[in-house]
Order: structure tokens, then sequence, then C-alpha cells
């Protein structure tokens, strides 16, 4: 790569940054998405740091050309460890004017903009409801336009091509990648190879591809529009072995890792749901680890068909988004009720109701607490990056078989569709997950499916076709120890106190809270979820200028890690930012009586990391401000 | 043969310690005692044996079986038993309903249970009423009941359980009645035989909101004329004398014959390949037809879980990967 490059940039020049910000838009048949996701992994390959963001249009397809059939990609990548994919871009690949009129706003101030000329037609402006060519009337004024018809460049590239004129058309995307490849010294070799295996079958369409991305790449060297390539250096990163992940896909993998610590065969029950459908693709190809996958008939069946494999002594899994957790609640109590282990995976969006399916929130928090009939406690985690999706499975396996209780993942469409290169762990020193079954019954003696583990409150495991084990249970309330039914006041008492215990005693074995900054100071931001990188981007800023502020992510949200309150005692202020109306800052205040201040965003976007910078500086202020009083 | 392993169970060896609590004079205790004797009879060990059942009077079935038992919620029992038999094939997993659990609420895991074919052995206790919530019309009661729901009688149609499944592909689907014990409990012992779902629809009389449901062709006086048992290879003939007996013509419309004509009774055929004779029987009118019961249909078709379990099996066959090779896939690269 490196002659390659230079010997193209011999004439021009070359610019060292540290990072960089660039989204690709286009109509949602222009495929950005495999654009982004190809830039993304050959920037990885070369040692950038890097994080990207997906944001796509509705799933029913809009009429091409149109403003909501607009699908875009961004990513950031940098020589220094970054948290989130970036604010405002400093390039914009804008494939039509639809891609134009909603992206144009957040380009940065002197960004380049990169406009595919051969959509310009009237036509093409009516639809993106443009009255006058932008092009003409002064409105791109402050950025650096660079116009090029991919249409045409790439139709007289591929001109021995035997595709139709209209498959041609469809690798004008490929242009563009060779055009930001030459941009920004990237390595062809990557793309060239994943396209040649992607369409393996289909050698035509590899070559047109690689032929449209390589005519791109001389095109920006040998033209004169391009007067300057950018370099940005690898980032510093911790040693190890990487491979660019997403958060469905490592949740799928920490749940296989952990199976195969707990000696344990996954059942996943699921229906498909945006956008967490892919964790049920991604498992239905792990059958070689024994993985069972269950499309189910429903919501409910899912659940359903999971709770019935715990029982039957598999590791019972489910995966949702928020429509779904809501039809999974009674199923849950049930769980609960049961005692049976259970994983639940809900990849939150944006509600209520079917609301914007391929948009993120976390606004499901509370229905995960307190969703269900009667006091039904389940233990919540949160995935907080892709990465982390995979430690947070991991964790919930692990909670759910030792402690015999539902355990739900929240992650979101951030999370789950955003992509970050992930220091691959150690296979040998993953710990082992202890499972014990019950043992085989002795003559005589009755099984007691109630009778607890001191330590943990949990109750045995005891596996259908286990000899001696025979008993009955149910949703009904039950006597302690024997599992028969019972009415009785005070065991129901019991009871309810007793499954909210074993919750509580989760928390007993939980690893200190890390805070970024010291244990004291005027604000801890407390973040959970996917706002960890625009948090921590934000927070170390502010650090930097001096503020005594830290932050501390809970991976924990049921229980609560037992030094979250002196923790929070430590600081005069305690900000809460979330993709919701304030639902942790709700539970924070009721459960501790600390005054919780809530940063609450609910607009189907993650906090863009300078804005939650600007909320937290407000924080801040008013901490001096009172202190002055 | 009594083994140390597979020691041979009486009828009382199905049996819990604790009180059974239906109704005096529910026909829930008959079917109890004949699927006990059925399963003693069948040699089953307590511990290979699943009962798993959703919500309702009938549901309460698990805990008076010593075997596995989980009294799970309403409608979902055939989905949480699809979840146990998948994961452990080996398990006999029977599942207890009744016709508003599996009807009305749990109709769609009912349905999709039949299409998969899976391996679980239904009871479903139909009594036409709703029991456990005291009375109210069920998807089986007939128009115009009146009930505490409908004090100026339902508007709703009923439909047939058996044709129902019939119309979900449904492998196995026989019907009996709560107090036909002895023919209930041969139906139990060609169910538990049946490797895909099998559904036996239970005539189930609820003395307290429905009584009598059933007694316009159960009573003794008028069973002979009132009642056609299915019998495979036999023609479908019914009263005291079997001088009576039921013919399709070109349209598989049914009509009654008798006297010379007694040899056009359609002869019946449980495997058939088409499902129109069992549908025919499963919906002529109860006034017009004396009411089948027996093995409307019996087909042999690979069941679900087997199904799921050969293509692990043969994916771990093809490829074996370790943990590591796993997680390192793709492209990856190394630091430092
Ligand atoms: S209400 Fe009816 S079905 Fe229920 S137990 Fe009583 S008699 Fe039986």
């Amino acid at each position: 790569m490196d002659q390659a490059t230079s010997s193209a940039t011999a004439h021009k020049g070359v610019q060292e940054l540290d990072q960089v910000v660039i989204r690709f838009a286009g109509d949602s048949g222009d495929g950005m998405q495999l654009t982004g996701d190809q830039f993304t992994r050959t920037t990885a390959l070369m040692g950038n740091d890097i994080a990207t963001f997906p944001d796509f249009p509705a799933e029913i397809r809009a009429p091409a050309g149109t403003l909501p059939g607009v699908s875009a990609f961004q990513l950031r990548f940098s020589s220094f460890d970054i948290h989130t994919p970036g604010d405002a871009p400093d390039v914009l690949v804008a494939m039509n004017p639809a891609a134009l009129k909603v992206h144009i706003k957040e380009l940065k101030k002197d960004g380049i903009l990169l406009l595919n000329t051969g959509s310009f037609g009237a036509l093409d402006l009516k639809k993106a409801k443009y009255d006058a060519d932008p092009r003409s009337d002064g409105s791109l004024d402050g950025w650096r336009v660079i116009e090029v018809d991919l249409e045409a460049r790439t139709k007289e590239a591929l001109a021995n091509s035997p595709l139709d004129a209209r498959a041609k058309g469809r690798c004008k995307n490929m242009y563009a990648l060779g055009i930001l490849y030459w941009m920004f010294h990237r390595d062809m070799e990557p793309t060239m190879k994943a396209i040649a295996k992607k369409f393996a079958k289909k050698p035509d369409i590899v070559d047109a591809n690689l032929t449209a991305m390589k005519a791109g790449h001389a095109y920006a060297e040998t033209t004169e529009v391009f007067q300057t390539a950018y370099e940005v250096a690898p980032a510093p990163m911790r040693a190890g072995t990487y491979r660019n992940i997403m958060g469905n896909q490592a949740l799928c993998l920490g749940l296989v890792a952990a199976s195969k610590k707990a000696g344990l065969q996954i059942f996943l029950g699921s229906y498909p749901i945006t956008p967490a459908s892919d964790i049920l693709h991604q498992l239905s190809g792990y059958k070689h680890h024994g993985v069972i996958t269950f499309q189910a008939e429903d919501e409910i069946a899912a659940v359903a068909s999971a709770i019935g494999a715990s029982y039957a002594g598999c590791l019972g899994v489910t995966s949702t988004s928020g429509p779904g957790l809501a039809l999974k609640a009674e199923a849950l109590g049930l769980a609960v009720m049961a005692e049976l282990p259970l994983v639940v995976l809900n990849v939150q969006r944006a509600g209520p109701s079917t609301g914007m399916p391929t948009k993120t929130q976390q606004a499901d928090l509370l229905q995960a607490m307190y969703g269900r009939n009667g006091e039904s406690p389940c233990v919540v985690l949160a995935a907080s990056t892709p990465s982390d999706a995979f430690e947070t499975a991991f964790e919930a396996v692990r909670i759910a078989v030792t402690h015999m209780v539902p355990v739900v993942v929240l992650s979101d469409g951030y999370v789950a569709n955003g992509s970050e290169p992930w220091l691959l762990p150690d296979v040998d020193a993953l710990p082992a997950i202890d499972v014990k079954f019950a043992p085989e019954g002795k003559p005589d003696e009755k099984f007691l499916p109630y009778q607890r583990n001191p330590k943990t409150l949990a109750r045995p495991w005891a596996k259908p076709g286990t000899k001696g084990l025979q008993h009955r249970i149910g949703g009904l309330e039950k006597q302690d120890v024997t599992g028969n039914i019972s009415y009785d006041p005070a065991n129901h008492q019991h009871m309810i106190d007793t499954r909210a215990a074993k919750v509580a005693k989760v928390a007993d074995d939980l690893p200190p809270l890390q805070p970024i900054g010291a244990m004291t100071g005027d604000v801890l931001v407390i973040g959970w979820g996917s706002t960890r990188g625009a948090i921590t981007a934000a927070t170390l800023r502010l650090q930097k200028a001096g503020h005594a502020i830290s932050c501390v992510f809970l991976r924990h949200l049921n229980p609560l890690p037992n030094d979250l309150l002196a923790l929070m005692r430590g600081f005069s202020k305690v900000a809460l930012p979330e993709l919701n109306c304030g639902q942790l800052a709700m539970m924070l205040r009721a459960r501790y009586l600390v005054d919780v201040q809530s940063i609450s965003q609910v607009n189907g976007q993650p906090f863009k990391s300078q804005e939650l910078e600007d909320r937290l500086l407000a924080v801040l202020k008013d901490t001096k401000g009172e202190a002055k009083q | 043969m009594t083994t140390v392993d597979r020691p041979v169970l009486q009828k009382k060896d199905f049996k819990t310690d604790q009180d059974v609590r239906w109704c005096p004079g529910c026909g829930d205790y008959a079917i109890l005692n004949a699927v006990q004797g059925a399963f003693a009879k069948l040699g089953k060990q307590l511990h290979e044996t699943v009962v798993i059942s959703g919500i309702g009077c009938s549901s309460r079935f698990p805990y008076y079986m010593e075997t596995f038992g989980f009294h799970t919620i309403h409608g979902r029992a055939p989905a949480i038993a699809t979840g146990v038999k998948v994961s452990n094939p080996e398990l006999d997993v029977w599942v207890v309903t009744g016709d508003g659990d599996a009807m009305s609420i749990g109709g769609n895991h009912f349905i999709h249970a039949m299409r998969r074919n899976v391996g679980l052995k239904i009871l479903m206790f139909n009594n036409r009423i709703y029991g456990l919530t005291k009375g109210q019309f069920s998807p089986t009661s007939e128009a115009g009941k009146i009930t505490k729901s409908s004090p100026l009688g339902s508007v709703d149609y009923p439909f047939s359980p058996i044709a129902l499944t019939l119309g979900a592909g449904g492998t196995f689907i026989a019907r009996g009645v709560d107090i036909l014990g002895p023919h209930l409990e041969d139906l139990v012992c060609q169910a538990s035989g049946h490797k895909g779902t099998a559904l036996i629809e239970i005539y189930q009389n609820c003395n307290i909101f429905n009584d009598g449901a059933y007694k316009g062709f159960t009573d003794k006086d008028v069973r002979d004329d009132r009642i056609l048992y299915l019998q495979h290879g036999q023609p479908l003939l019914f009263g005291a004398n079997k001088d009576k007996g039921i013919a399709f013509d070109a349209g598989f419309r049914p009509f009654l014959v008798s006297g010379a004509d007694l040899g056009k009774a359609f002869v019946w055929d449980e495997t058939s390949d088409t499902p129109a004779p069992a549908m025919a029987l499963a919906t002529m009118s109860e006034a017009e037809f004396p009411v089948p019961i027996g093995v409307f249909r019996r087909r042999d078709k690979p069941n679900f879980e087997s199904r799921v379990q050969a293509q692990v099996a043969a994916a771990k066959e093809k490829k074996q990967e370790s943990l590591k090779d796993l997680l390192y896939a793709g492209e990856i690269w190394d630091v430092g």
C-alpha cells in the first residue's frame, strides 16, 4: 500500500490529521452501509482507533431519491483513543440531493463535501424538495465542495464490463470509496479481498466493483480537483489481538463463550424484531457450537420456549426489542416465580408503541425493572459499547445460572449496530461458570425444589429426567422449601422478601466501581448503556479544562452496586445523562434520596458529546454558584 | 418386567399426596383416573414424564401426577412444552389444557405446535365453558348460550377443535369422553406411541357451570344411537345393532345410510392421505348426526425436535471450531 500511495501523492500535498469524521449519505439502495463498513474494516486493520454509527431510514424502503429514503453511515477514526463516532462530520459524501438536504446542516464549517452531481437532475431535486439547485444558489458557500459525476465516471470506467447499465450504476459507491481511499491514504487490499469473497460466485460483479474502486482512486490521484491527501497515524492501542465488532454480534459471542464455560447448551427462542433480529440470525449460524435456535410464532412463545428450555436444563435465552419485552412480561413473571435461569436480551429502540424502530433510545429501563404484575424482581444489566456487550452477556449468564433468576440485558440500537475495535479476550482466562444440577434423589426422600443455597438463596436446578427429583412447580405462590401451593399470608410475605433478597444478593459479588477521575469532586456523572462514549468524551474534556468532574458507568442496574451511594456522597452534585425522560435518575433518587440531576434527551439520536459537555458545564457552574452562596 | 432401573408402577404410584381439588362430580376426576391407568399400563417412569399445563380447572392436573410437573401461564403451555421437548427429546412431555386455554388465549401456540409436529401429547379438556373464572362462554360454547357474560345469549359462533387441528396439520387427532374411561385410556395409550404432536379432545362435563353439555349423546340410554366409534379399517356404523351408517356424497357431505344401503357406509381410514373425510366428520351437525369419537387422523411425519437436533448434530459433524477460533474470526490484527 505504501508504495501505491506514496507515488500517488508524490505531486500533491499530504496533511497530517489526528482524527477525521466521515459521513456517507445516500439513498437506501446506494450501498452506504457497505461502503462505510469497508472503510471501517480497512481503517481498523491500519491501526487507527475507530467508532461508527449507522443511521438507517425506517425499515420499509421509501421511494428512491426521497428524503425518508436517505441512509447514512458515520465513522470517526483517529490517532488517539476515541469514545464516540463524533458529532459533526469533516467530510460528507452525498450521493443525491436528498442526502445533501438531510445531512448538510451538520457538516463542519469548511468541511469537505463530495457531491455526486450525476443525480442532480430536475426530478432528483424535486424529490428532495429543493426549489432551486443548491449548487448554484450559494447555499453551499462555506464548505469545500468537490463535484464528481459518479454515475458518468463509473459507467466510463466500466465500459468493458458485461454488466447492464443498472448494475454498473450500482458500483458508484465503490468509485466514491476509491476516491476516499486516496484522500485518506487507505489500503485498497482488504476491500478487494472482501468484495472477492462476498461475490465469489459472481466474478463480473467482483470485477466491476474493483474496477470502479480503482478508477475512483486513480481519478482522485490524477485530477486537479483533489489537491491534498490526509494522513492519520495509527492510534496507540493496548497490545493484543483485535477484531472489529458490532454490539449484536458481541452479545451472541458472549453467550456462546459463557455457555461453553458453564457446560450448557444454548436455546434461543426468538421472534424477529428490529433492531434485535441479527441476534437470531447470528446464533442460528452457531449450530456447530450446539446452539439451538427456535423462531417462535410470537414474542410470548419465544420467551415461553426459552423458559421451557431452562426448565429442561438448557440455557434459555430470548432476544427482542421494547414492544416484544412488553409481550413477554407475564412469562418473565413466571420465570421469577419458578426461579429458573433465563437471559432476555432487549435491544431498545425509540418508542412508545412502534415508535421509530431504527432509532435508538434507552427508555425500557423501567419496563425491565417494573413492567410486570406483582412484585417481580429481575436482574437488569446494561451493555455500554459493542465490545462491552460481550462481557455483559457473559455476566448475564453467570448471574442467571448461579442465582436462578431471569436477567434482562439492555442494549440499544446504537450499541447493536455501532462498531469498534475489540481487544479479544484470552479465552483460557475467561472465568468458569459453576453449574450444579441437583443430583439424583434418594429413595423415600421427597425432593425439596425450594430448598435454598444459604449464600445465594438460589433454589436447586432440577432437570426432568433425573431420578427421584419429580416435583411440581408453577406460577401459583408456593411454600418455601417444599414448593407446595400455599396461600398462607406469612409464607407469601416471606417469599416476596426472599425473591427480592435473592436478587439483592447478586450485588455481593460485584467488583468495586471504577470511576474515570477522582473519587471525590464537584460533579459525578453516572451513565449506563450506550451513553458511555459521549459521557467519557465530555468528562475527559472537562477534566482537561480543570474541572473536578468524574464519571462512572453502571453495568448492573438491578441490583445496583453496593458502593454506589458512598461514591455519590463524595461529590457535591450527581448528573445522569440518559436517552429517556430520567428513568435511572428517578430510580436513584427514590432509592438513595440523592439529588440526582437528570440530563435527558429523547430524540432517537445518541448524545452529541459537545452538547453533553455544555450541559455538564452548566451543572458544574451551578455547583460553583451554590458553593459561593 | 420389573428391573431396578425400570420398576413396573401401579396406577396409585402416579398419584400425589396433594388433595385433588376439583368440584365433586367434575369430569376431570375420571380423566385423571384414565390417564394414570394408561401411564401405568404403558410402563412409564415418574422421572421421565413431564406434565405441563396452562391456566384453568384442567391445568391443576400436574399437581395430581407424581411426575415432573409445570403449571405455567394462560395459554402458553404448548410453547413452554416445545422448549422442553426440543431441549431434551428423551422426555415424555404431556400438555394438559382446556377449551379456553388452548382454543382462546393460547390458540396461536396450539396451532403452531401442530404445524411443527412437536412430539407433545396434548390433552384438551373441552367442557364448552370457562370454569375457573366461574362460567363465561368459551370458543366451543354453542351460539346463543346464556352465561354471566352473555345474559342475552352469546352471539359468538363456536368452532370445532378437531377441524382446527386438521387445518393446522395435526398428525394425531382423537376425541374421547370423560365418562367412557376404557375408551379414553386406550386413546391415551395410542397418543403416547405417536411420534409427533398428538391431540386428544376430551369431552368433559363441568357439572357446576355447564352441566349436561354432552348428555344428549353420552347418557346410557341414548349412547348407542348417538355415538359413532371410529375404528380404523371398519365401516362407520352405529346403533346397538350397528344397523346405521354414515356415507359421503361426491362433495364429501355426510349422509345416513341403513338397511340395504348399509354397505355404502364409509370405511374409516385414520391414516388417509387426505384430511377431507376427517374434516367432514369433525364439522357435521351434532343434531343430525351421531357424534364421532376415536381417532380422526394419524399420519407419520418426522417430528420437530428430531429435525432440530439433526441439524445441530450435522453442523457439529461438519465444522469443529474452538471457542478461540470463533472469537478470533474474520479480519483480526495484532497491536504491539
Ligand atoms: S368448575 Fe367445572 S370444570 Fe372446574 S372443577 Fe368445577 S366442575 Fe370441574
